[in-house]
Protein backbone atom coordinates (compact mmCIF):
# COMPACT_ATOMS: atom_id res chain seq x y z
CA UNK A 1 0.00 0.00 0.00
CA UNK A 2 2.70 2.31 0.77
CA UNK A 3 6.19 2.07 -1.09
CA UNK A 4 9.07 4.15 -0.12
CA UNK A 5 12.01 4.17 -2.17
CA UNK A 6 15.26 5.43 -1.70
CA UNK A 7 13.54 8.48 -0.45
CA UNK A 8 15.95 12.00 0.63
CA UNK A 9 15.36 15.26 1.56
CA UNK A 10 17.76 18.17 1.99
CA UNK A 11 17.18 21.36 4.03
CA UNK A 12 20.00 23.95 2.89
CA UNK A 13 22.93 21.42 3.28
CA UNK A 14 21.31 19.60 5.92
CA UNK A 15 20.07 16.59 5.00
CA UNK A 16 17.17 15.55 7.10
CA UNK A 17 16.48 12.22 5.22
CA UNK A 18 19.19 10.34 3.51
CA UNK A 19 17.80 6.96 1.50
CA UNK A 20 15.33 5.51 3.31
CA UNK A 21 13.21 2.56 1.86
CA UNK A 22 10.43 0.42 3.18
CA UNK A 23 7.13 -0.51 2.72
CA UNK A 24 3.92 -1.08 4.46
CA UNK A 25 0.82 -3.40 3.32
CA UNK A 26 -2.51 -3.80 4.26
CA UNK A 27 -3.00 -4.89 7.57
CA UNK A 28 0.01 -3.23 8.82
CA UNK A 29 1.08 -1.24 11.81
CA UNK A 30 4.70 -0.17 11.50
CA UNK A 31 6.13 2.04 14.89
CA UNK A 32 8.21 4.63 13.37
CA UNK A 33 10.93 5.26 16.00
CA UNK A 34 14.06 7.54 16.20
CA UNK A 35 15.34 10.58 18.73
CA UNK A 36 13.84 14.10 18.10
CA UNK A 37 15.20 15.52 14.50
CA UNK A 38 16.01 12.19 13.28
CA UNK A 39 13.83 12.99 9.85
CA UNK A 40 10.10 10.63 11.29
CA UNK A 41 8.27 14.11 10.63
CA UNK A 42 10.28 14.82 7.32
CA UNK A 43 9.61 11.40 6.00
CA UNK A 44 5.48 11.25 6.81
CA UNK A 45 5.24 14.82 5.23
CA UNK A 46 6.93 13.62 2.15
CA UNK A 47 4.38 10.39 1.93
CA UNK A 48 1.57 12.82 2.36
CA UNK A 49 2.67 14.98 -0.42
CA UNK A 50 2.82 18.02 1.88
CA UNK A 51 6.82 18.51 1.11
CA UNK A 52 8.27 17.63 -1.92
CA UNK A 53 11.22 15.08 -1.97
CA UNK A 54 14.89 16.20 -2.98
CA UNK A 55 15.52 12.07 -4.62
CA UNK A 56 13.66 9.31 -3.99
CA UNK A 57 10.15 8.13 -5.06
CA UNK A 58 7.10 7.92 -2.67
CA UNK A 59 3.91 6.03 -3.62
CA UNK A 60 0.92 4.87 -1.97
CA UNK A 61 -1.99 2.28 -3.54
CA UNK A 62 -0.21 1.94 -6.65
CA UNK A 63 -0.07 6.08 -7.38
CA UNK A 64 2.91 8.15 -7.42
CA UNK A 65 2.69 11.02 -5.00
CA UNK A 66 4.82 13.22 -6.97
CA UNK A 67 2.41 12.55 -10.43
CA UNK A 68 -0.82 12.07 -8.65
CA UNK A 69 -0.81 14.66 -5.41
CA UNK A 70 -4.37 14.74 -5.35
CA UNK A 71 -5.77 11.13 -5.61
CA UNK A 72 -2.62 9.97 -3.46
CA UNK A 73 -4.28 12.83 -1.02
CA UNK A 74 -8.03 10.82 -1.34
CA UNK A 75 -6.85 7.80 0.67
CA UNK A 76 -4.90 8.91 3.29
CA UNK A 77 -5.52 9.82 6.34
CA UNK A 78 -2.99 12.72 8.01
CA UNK A 79 -2.42 13.63 11.70
CA UNK A 80 0.34 16.01 11.55
CA UNK A 81 2.33 16.70 14.38
CA UNK A 82 0.89 18.83 17.61
CA UNK A 83 -2.36 18.33 16.19
CA UNK A 84 -3.60 21.77 14.54
CA UNK A 85 -7.10 22.37 13.49
CA UNK A 86 -9.00 25.60 13.42
CA UNK A 87 -8.99 26.37 16.86
CA UNK A 88 -11.94 29.21 16.50
CA UNK A 89 -14.57 26.76 15.08
CA UNK A 90 -16.44 24.27 16.76
CA UNK A 91 -15.62 20.56 16.79
CA UNK A 92 -18.79 20.05 14.90
CA UNK A 93 -18.65 22.34 12.21
CA UNK A 94 -14.20 21.47 12.18
CA UNK A 95 -15.25 18.00 11.33
CA UNK A 96 -18.29 18.88 9.06
CA UNK A 97 -15.08 20.68 7.44
CA UNK A 98 -12.89 17.83 6.90
CA UNK A 99 -16.13 15.60 5.91
CA UNK A 100 -16.84 18.10 3.09
CA UNK A 101 -13.23 18.79 1.89
CA UNK A 102 -12.95 14.51 1.42
CA UNK A 103 -16.21 15.05 -0.88
CA UNK A 104 -18.49 13.88 2.06
CA UNK A 105 -22.22 15.07 1.13
CA UNK A 106 -25.67 14.27 3.07
CA UNK A 107 -26.41 11.55 4.67
CA UNK A 108 -22.84 9.80 4.25
CA UNK A 109 -21.69 13.00 5.72
CA UNK A 110 -23.68 12.83 8.50
CA UNK A 111 -22.29 9.07 9.18
CA UNK A 112 -18.76 9.85 8.84
CA UNK A 113 -19.45 12.36 11.51
CA UNK A 114 -21.01 10.13 13.87
CA UNK A 115 -18.77 7.21 13.11
CA UNK A 116 -15.60 9.33 13.91
CA UNK A 117 -17.19 10.97 17.03
CA UNK A 118 -18.00 7.58 18.22
CA UNK A 119 -14.33 6.26 18.00
CA UNK A 120 -12.80 9.31 19.07
CA UNK A 121 -15.11 10.10 21.91
CA UNK A 122 -16.15 13.51 21.41
CA UNK A 123 -19.93 13.68 22.03
CA UNK A 124 -19.81 15.59 24.57
CA UNK A 125 -18.03 18.26 22.99
CA UNK A 126 -19.56 18.47 19.75
CA UNK A 127 -20.46 22.28 20.32
CA UNK A 128 -17.74 23.17 21.74
CA UNK A 129 -15.15 26.02 20.32
CA UNK A 130 -11.45 24.08 20.06
CA UNK A 131 -9.71 26.91 21.55
CA UNK A 132 -11.50 26.14 24.75
CA UNK A 133 -10.75 22.15 24.92
CA UNK A 134 -8.46 20.55 26.95
CA UNK A 135 -5.15 18.99 24.70
CA UNK A 136 -6.63 15.55 24.63
CA UNK A 137 -9.69 16.69 23.33
CA UNK A 138 -7.68 18.85 20.75
CA UNK A 139 -5.81 16.22 19.77
CA UNK A 140 -8.78 13.84 19.05
CA UNK A 141 -10.67 15.78 17.38
CA UNK A 142 -8.00 16.39 15.31
CA UNK A 143 -7.44 12.39 15.02
CA UNK A 144 -11.34 12.50 13.94
CA UNK A 145 -10.09 14.65 11.04
CA UNK A 146 -8.04 12.12 10.13
CA UNK A 147 -10.61 8.81 10.20
CA UNK A 148 -13.53 10.96 8.48
CA UNK A 149 -13.40 9.43 4.98
CA UNK A 150 -12.34 6.05 6.78
CA UNK A 151 -9.28 5.85 4.56
CA UNK A 152 -6.82 2.71 3.32
CA UNK A 153 -3.85 4.54 4.58
CA UNK A 154 -3.14 6.23 7.71
CA UNK A 155 -0.20 8.64 8.55
CA UNK A 156 -0.27 9.46 12.12
CA UNK A 157 2.47 11.77 13.54
CA UNK A 158 3.06 11.32 17.12
CA UNK A 159 -0.76 10.25 17.79
CA UNK A 160 -0.53 9.64 21.43
CA UNK A 161 1.42 12.89 22.34
CA UNK A 162 0.09 14.47 25.50
CA UNK A 163 -2.78 12.46 26.50
CA UNK A 164 -2.42 11.01 29.78
CA UNK A 165 -2.24 6.90 30.11
CA UNK A 166 -5.62 6.21 29.85
CA UNK A 167 -6.43 7.73 26.33
CA UNK A 168 -2.94 6.71 25.17
CA UNK A 169 -4.27 3.00 25.62
CA UNK A 170 -7.28 3.90 24.04
CA UNK A 171 -5.56 5.19 20.86
CA UNK A 172 -2.98 2.34 21.09
CA UNK A 173 -6.02 -0.24 21.03
CA UNK A 174 -7.97 1.98 18.28
CA UNK A 175 -4.95 1.97 15.79
CA UNK A 176 -4.28 -1.71 16.31
CA UNK A 177 -7.88 -2.52 15.39
CA UNK A 178 -8.12 -0.46 12.98
CA UNK A 179 -4.85 -1.69 11.71
CA UNK A 180 -6.70 -4.93 10.15
CA UNK A 181 -7.79 -3.73 8.05
CA UNK A 182 -5.23 -0.38 6.55
CA UNK A 183 -1.76 0.21 6.06
CA UNK A 184 -0.63 2.61 8.82
CA UNK A 185 2.50 4.38 9.79
CA UNK A 186 2.70 6.41 13.38
CA UNK A 187 5.74 8.06 15.32
CA UNK A 188 6.07 7.71 18.83
CA UNK A 189 8.39 8.09 21.12
CA UNK A 190 6.97 5.79 23.62
CA UNK A 191 8.59 2.28 22.91
CA UNK A 192 6.15 0.21 24.91
CA UNK A 193 3.34 1.36 21.79
CA UNK A 194 5.47 -0.29 19.58
CA UNK A 195 5.07 -3.49 21.63
CA UNK A 196 1.44 -2.97 22.22
CA UNK A 197 0.38 -1.36 18.46
CA UNK A 198 2.70 -2.40 16.14
CA UNK A 199 3.36 -5.54 13.94
CA UNK A 200 6.45 -3.73 12.33
CA UNK A 201 8.97 -1.01 13.79
CA UNK A 202 11.25 0.95 11.64
CA UNK A 203 14.32 2.71 13.87
CA UNK A 204 16.04 5.96 12.24
CA UNK A 205 18.63 8.33 13.20
CA UNK A 206 20.09 10.95 12.02
CA UNK A 207 17.82 10.38 8.44
CA UNK A 208 18.59 6.83 7.66
CA UNK A 209 17.15 3.55 8.86
CA UNK A 210 19.11 1.65 11.28
CA UNK A 211 16.98 -1.19 12.24
CA UNK A 212 13.80 -2.52 10.93
CA UNK A 213 11.98 -5.82 12.15
CA UNK A 214 8.72 -7.17 14.48
CA UNK A 215 8.91 -5.28 18.03
CA UNK A 216 10.00 -8.88 19.26
CA UNK A 217 13.08 -9.40 16.70
CA UNK A 218 14.26 -5.76 17.42
CA UNK A 219 14.42 -7.08 21.71
CA UNK A 220 16.16 -9.99 20.74
CA UNK A 221 19.13 -8.19 19.39
CA UNK A 222 19.44 -6.13 22.91
CA UNK A 223 21.84 -8.35 24.92
CA UNK A 224 18.99 -7.56 27.70
CA UNK A 225 16.07 -8.07 25.88
CA UNK A 226 14.49 -5.10 26.36
CA UNK A 227 13.17 -2.56 23.96
CA UNK A 228 14.69 0.59 25.15
CA UNK A 229 18.17 -1.04 25.41
CA UNK A 230 18.41 -1.85 21.65
CA UNK A 231 17.15 1.73 21.04
CA UNK A 232 19.85 3.30 23.11
CA UNK A 233 22.68 1.37 21.44
CA UNK A 234 21.91 1.92 17.90
CA UNK A 235 20.73 5.80 18.30
CA UNK A 236 22.75 8.65 19.39
CA UNK A 237 21.45 11.51 21.35
CA UNK A 238 21.69 14.46 20.24
CA UNK A 239 23.81 16.53 22.00
CA UNK A 240 26.11 13.25 21.15
CA UNK A 241 25.37 13.89 17.69
CA UNK A 242 26.35 17.97 17.41
CA UNK A 243 29.49 17.04 19.18
CA UNK A 244 30.31 13.96 16.58
CA UNK A 245 29.18 16.53 13.32
CA UNK B 1 -13.38 21.53 -13.32
CA UNK B 2 -16.61 21.08 -11.39
CA UNK B 3 -15.20 19.22 -8.60
CA UNK B 4 -12.12 21.93 -8.15
CA UNK B 5 -15.03 24.77 -8.30
CA UNK B 6 -16.30 22.41 -5.18
CA UNK B 7 -13.04 22.43 -3.15
CA UNK B 8 -12.88 26.06 -3.92
CA UNK B 9 -16.47 26.95 -2.46
CA UNK B 10 -15.75 24.84 0.46
CA UNK B 11 -12.52 26.88 1.47
CA UNK B 12 -14.01 29.80 1.00
CA UNK B 13 -17.25 29.19 3.47
CA UNK B 14 -15.03 27.96 6.10
CA UNK B 15 -12.99 31.16 5.77
CA UNK B 16 -16.27 33.33 5.38
CA UNK B 17 -17.43 31.51 8.53
CA UNK B 18 -14.11 32.32 9.99
CA UNK B 19 -14.47 35.87 9.89
CA UNK B 20 -17.75 36.03 11.60
CA UNK B 21 -16.91 33.16 14.40
CA UNK B 22 -14.33 35.84 15.94
CA UNK B 23 -15.37 39.88 16.57
CA UNK B 24 -12.92 40.53 13.86
CA UNK B 25 -15.85 40.65 10.86
CA UNK B 26 -17.46 43.30 13.47
CA UNK B 27 -15.08 45.54 14.47
CA UNK B 28 -14.16 46.05 10.63
CA UNK B 29 -17.15 46.32 9.45
CA UNK B 30 -18.23 49.45 12.28
CA UNK B 31 -14.81 50.80 11.85
CA UNK B 32 -15.10 50.73 8.09
CA UNK B 33 -18.55 52.46 8.64
CA UNK B 34 -17.44 54.69 11.24
CA UNK B 35 -14.77 56.07 9.76
CA UNK B 36 -15.97 56.21 6.15
CA UNK B 37 -19.01 58.54 6.99
CA UNK B 38 -16.44 60.39 8.93
CA UNK B 39 -14.15 61.32 6.33
CA UNK B 40 -16.84 61.33 3.83
CA UNK B 41 -19.00 64.27 5.55
CA UNK B 42 -15.79 66.22 7.25
CA UNK B 43 -13.10 66.01 4.78
CA UNK B 44 -15.02 64.94 1.95
CA UNK B 45 -16.25 68.25 1.76
CA UNK B 46 -20.09 66.28 1.08
CA UNK B 47 -22.25 69.17 1.83
CA UNK B 48 -19.78 72.18 0.29
CA UNK B 49 -19.11 70.18 -2.94
CA UNK B 50 -22.56 70.87 -3.87
CA UNK B 51 -23.52 68.21 -6.32
CA UNK B 52 -25.17 65.37 -5.75
CA UNK B 53 -22.54 62.78 -5.84
CA UNK B 54 -20.40 60.08 -3.90
CA UNK B 55 -16.96 61.73 -4.89
CA UNK B 56 -16.48 62.59 -1.14
CA UNK B 57 -17.24 59.16 -0.24
CA UNK B 58 -14.77 57.31 -3.43
CA UNK B 59 -11.94 59.59 -2.76
CA UNK B 60 -11.21 59.03 0.37
CA UNK B 61 -11.50 55.00 0.25
CA UNK B 62 -8.06 54.29 -1.55
CA UNK B 63 -6.19 55.75 1.79
CA UNK B 64 -9.26 54.01 4.29
CA UNK B 65 -8.67 50.70 2.26
CA UNK B 66 -4.75 51.11 2.26
CA UNK B 67 -5.38 50.24 6.29
CA UNK B 68 -8.39 48.30 6.29
CA UNK B 69 -7.52 45.57 4.05
CA UNK B 70 -4.20 44.49 5.54
CA UNK B 71 -5.83 44.51 8.28
CA UNK B 72 -8.64 42.06 7.14
CA UNK B 73 -6.49 40.00 4.85
CA UNK B 74 -3.39 39.28 6.79
CA UNK B 75 -4.33 36.41 8.57
CA UNK B 76 -5.15 34.80 5.62
CA UNK B 77 -2.14 32.47 5.48
CA UNK B 78 0.25 33.82 8.30
CA UNK B 79 -2.42 32.07 10.76
CA UNK B 80 -2.46 28.87 8.72
CA UNK B 81 0.98 28.73 9.38
CA UNK B 82 1.16 30.01 13.05
CA UNK B 83 -1.73 27.25 13.89
CA UNK B 84 -0.03 24.13 11.52
CA UNK B 85 -3.04 23.74 9.90
CA UNK B 86 -1.90 24.43 6.86
CA UNK B 87 -0.19 21.17 7.16
CA UNK B 88 -3.96 19.70 7.60
CA UNK B 89 -5.22 22.21 4.38
CA UNK B 90 -2.41 21.24 1.99
CA UNK B 91 -3.41 16.99 2.57
CA UNK B 92 -6.64 17.23 1.94
CA UNK B 93 -7.40 16.54 -1.55
CA UNK B 94 -7.45 19.87 -3.11
CA UNK B 95 -4.39 22.08 -5.18
CA UNK B 96 -2.67 24.48 -3.49
CA UNK B 97 -3.89 27.18 -5.68
CA UNK B 98 -7.58 26.28 -4.99
CA UNK B 99 -6.89 26.88 -1.09
CA UNK B 100 -5.65 30.33 -2.27
CA UNK B 101 -8.23 31.37 -4.37
CA UNK B 102 -11.01 30.08 -2.14
CA UNK B 103 -9.48 32.02 0.79
CA UNK B 104 -8.93 35.41 -0.90
CA UNK B 105 -12.22 34.85 -2.87
CA UNK B 106 -13.88 34.91 0.56
CA UNK B 107 -11.95 37.78 2.02
CA UNK B 108 -12.83 39.47 -1.00
CA UNK B 109 -16.46 38.79 -0.11
CA UNK B 110 -16.50 40.31 2.45
CA UNK B 111 -14.97 43.22 1.72
CA UNK B 112 -17.70 43.84 -0.87
CA UNK B 113 -20.53 43.06 1.80
CA UNK B 114 -18.65 45.86 3.56
CA UNK B 115 -18.91 48.12 0.90
CA UNK B 116 -22.52 47.36 0.09
CA UNK B 117 -23.31 48.47 3.59
CA UNK B 118 -22.26 51.85 3.12
CA UNK B 119 -25.78 52.20 1.23
CA UNK B 120 -27.07 54.72 3.73
CA UNK B 121 -24.89 57.65 2.05
CA UNK B 122 -26.01 56.40 -1.52
CA UNK B 123 -29.75 56.62 -0.22
CA UNK B 124 -28.80 60.40 1.41
CA UNK B 125 -27.77 61.42 -1.98
CA UNK B 126 -30.69 60.11 -3.41
CA UNK B 127 -32.97 61.60 -1.37
CA UNK B 128 -30.68 65.45 -1.09
CA UNK B 129 -30.11 65.62 -5.13
CA UNK B 130 -30.63 63.74 -7.98
CA UNK B 131 -27.36 61.94 -8.67
CA UNK B 132 -26.10 60.09 -11.75
CA UNK B 133 -26.73 56.39 -10.02
CA UNK B 134 -24.63 55.23 -12.97
CA UNK B 135 -21.45 56.19 -12.26
CA UNK B 136 -22.02 55.58 -8.49
CA UNK B 137 -22.31 51.99 -9.81
CA UNK B 138 -19.17 52.29 -11.86
CA UNK B 139 -17.85 53.71 -8.30
CA UNK B 140 -18.39 51.10 -6.47
CA UNK B 141 -17.13 48.46 -9.29
CA UNK B 142 -13.98 50.65 -8.98
CA UNK B 143 -13.97 49.87 -4.94
CA UNK B 144 -14.24 46.81 -5.44
CA UNK B 145 -11.96 45.94 -7.71
CA UNK B 146 -9.10 48.06 -5.58
CA UNK B 147 -9.99 46.36 -2.56
CA UNK B 148 -9.17 42.85 -4.10
CA UNK B 149 -5.78 44.34 -5.53
CA UNK B 150 -5.14 45.52 -1.68
CA UNK B 151 -6.26 41.92 -0.78
CA UNK B 152 -4.18 39.99 -3.73
CA UNK B 153 -1.23 42.01 -2.09
CA UNK B 154 -2.22 40.99 1.43
CA UNK B 155 -2.64 37.69 0.62
CA UNK B 156 1.17 37.55 -0.49
CA UNK B 157 2.59 38.91 2.33
CA UNK B 158 0.84 37.02 4.92
CA UNK B 159 1.92 33.94 2.96
CA UNK B 160 5.45 35.44 3.44
CA UNK B 161 5.60 35.28 6.99
CA UNK B 162 3.87 33.91 9.74
CA UNK B 163 3.96 37.15 12.03
CA UNK B 164 0.75 38.32 11.25
CA UNK B 165 2.22 42.39 12.10
CA UNK B 166 4.61 41.93 9.37
CA UNK B 167 2.22 40.86 7.06
CA UNK B 168 0.11 43.89 7.70
CA UNK B 169 2.99 46.47 7.31
CA UNK B 170 4.27 45.03 4.26
CA UNK B 171 0.86 45.14 2.56
CA UNK B 172 0.30 48.63 3.57
CA UNK B 173 4.19 49.65 2.23
CA UNK B 174 3.47 47.92 -1.16
CA UNK B 175 -0.19 48.85 -1.45
CA UNK B 176 1.10 52.75 -0.33
CA UNK B 177 4.10 52.51 -3.13
CA UNK B 178 0.93 51.65 -5.58
CA UNK B 179 -0.68 54.45 -4.88
CA UNK B 180 2.02 56.83 -4.53
CA UNK B 181 3.56 56.47 -7.90
CA UNK B 182 -0.11 58.19 -9.15
CA UNK B 183 -0.47 60.39 -6.06
CA UNK B 184 -0.35 64.26 -8.16
CA UNK B 185 1.38 66.25 -5.33
CA UNK B 186 4.37 63.61 -5.68
CA UNK B 187 3.81 63.53 -9.63
CA UNK B 188 3.84 66.77 -10.19
CA UNK B 189 6.74 66.81 -7.96
CA UNK B 190 8.43 64.21 -10.39
CA UNK B 191 7.57 66.20 -13.13
CA UNK B 192 9.40 69.03 -12.70
CA UNK B 193 12.87 67.12 -13.26
CA UNK B 194 11.74 64.45 -15.18
CA UNK B 195 10.47 63.65 -19.22
CA UNK B 196 6.72 63.90 -18.93
CA UNK B 197 6.32 60.85 -20.75
CA UNK B 198 8.84 58.89 -17.67
CA UNK B 199 6.49 60.43 -15.23
CA UNK B 200 3.04 59.02 -17.14
CA UNK B 201 4.41 55.80 -17.71
CA UNK B 202 5.01 55.71 -13.75
CA UNK B 203 1.62 56.41 -12.66
CA UNK B 204 0.15 53.99 -15.08
CA UNK B 205 1.41 51.52 -12.37
CA UNK B 206 -0.74 53.38 -9.80
CA UNK B 207 -4.17 52.01 -8.55
CA UNK B 208 -5.22 55.59 -8.38
CA UNK B 209 -5.03 56.21 -11.87
CA UNK B 210 -6.93 53.39 -12.86
CA UNK B 211 -9.57 53.88 -10.24
CA UNK B 212 -10.23 57.38 -11.02
CA UNK B 213 -11.57 56.13 -14.20
CA UNK B 214 -14.51 54.23 -12.79
CA UNK B 215 -14.91 57.52 -10.50
CA UNK B 216 -16.13 59.64 -13.50
CA UNK B 217 -18.45 56.50 -14.92
CA UNK B 218 -16.02 55.45 -17.56
CA UNK B 219 -16.02 51.70 -17.29
CA UNK B 220 -12.67 51.29 -19.12
CA UNK B 221 -11.48 47.42 -20.58
CA UNK B 222 -7.75 48.63 -19.63
CA UNK B 223 -8.55 49.54 -15.83
CA UNK B 224 -10.14 46.64 -15.74
CA UNK B 225 -7.25 44.47 -16.74
CA UNK B 226 -4.70 46.17 -14.72
CA UNK B 227 -7.09 45.41 -11.43
CA UNK B 228 -7.42 41.53 -12.62
CA UNK B 229 -3.60 41.58 -13.60
CA UNK B 230 -2.32 42.89 -9.70
CA UNK B 231 -4.94 40.05 -8.43
CA UNK B 232 -3.96 37.47 -10.43
CA UNK B 233 0.28 38.04 -10.25
CA UNK B 234 -0.28 38.52 -6.61
CA UNK B 235 -2.02 35.32 -5.93
CA UNK B 236 0.09 33.48 -8.46
CA UNK B 237 3.41 34.64 -6.29
CA UNK B 238 1.54 33.57 -3.15
CA UNK B 239 1.21 30.00 -4.79
CA UNK B 240 5.18 30.55 -5.36
CA UNK B 241 5.90 31.44 -1.66
CA UNK B 242 3.79 28.79 -0.17
CA UNK B 243 5.48 26.11 -2.51
CA UNK B 244 8.72 27.51 -1.36
CA UNK B 245 8.24 27.00 2.24
CA UNK B 246 7.37 23.34 1.46
CA UNK B 247 10.05 22.92 -0.26
CA UNK B 248 12.75 24.07 2.19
Amino acid sequence: MIKVENLSKSFGSKRAVDGVSFEVGKGEVLGFLGPNGAGKSTTMRMITGFIPPSAGAVSVCGLAVQENPIEVKRSIGYLPEAAPSYTEMSVLSFLRFAAEMRGLRGEALRSAIRRVVELCHLENVLGQTIDTLSKGFRHRTCLAQALIHDPEVLILDEPTDGLDPNQKHEVRTLIRKMGESKAIIFSTHILEEVEAACTRAIIIDRGRIVANGTPTELKARAATGKLEDFFRSITRSDTLAEGAA
Amino acid sequence: MKGSWAAIRIIAKRELSAYFESPVAYVFLVIFLLLSGFFTFTFGGFFERGEASLAAFFNWLPWLFLFLVPAAGMRLWSEERRLGTIELLLTMPVAAWQAIVGKFLASWLFLVVALALSFPIVATVNWLGDPDNGVIASGYVGAALLAGAYLAISCLTSALTRNQVIAFILAVVLCLALILVGFSPLTDLLARWASPWLVEAVSKFSVLTHYDGFQKGMLDSRDLLYFLSVMAYALFATGVVIRNHRTG
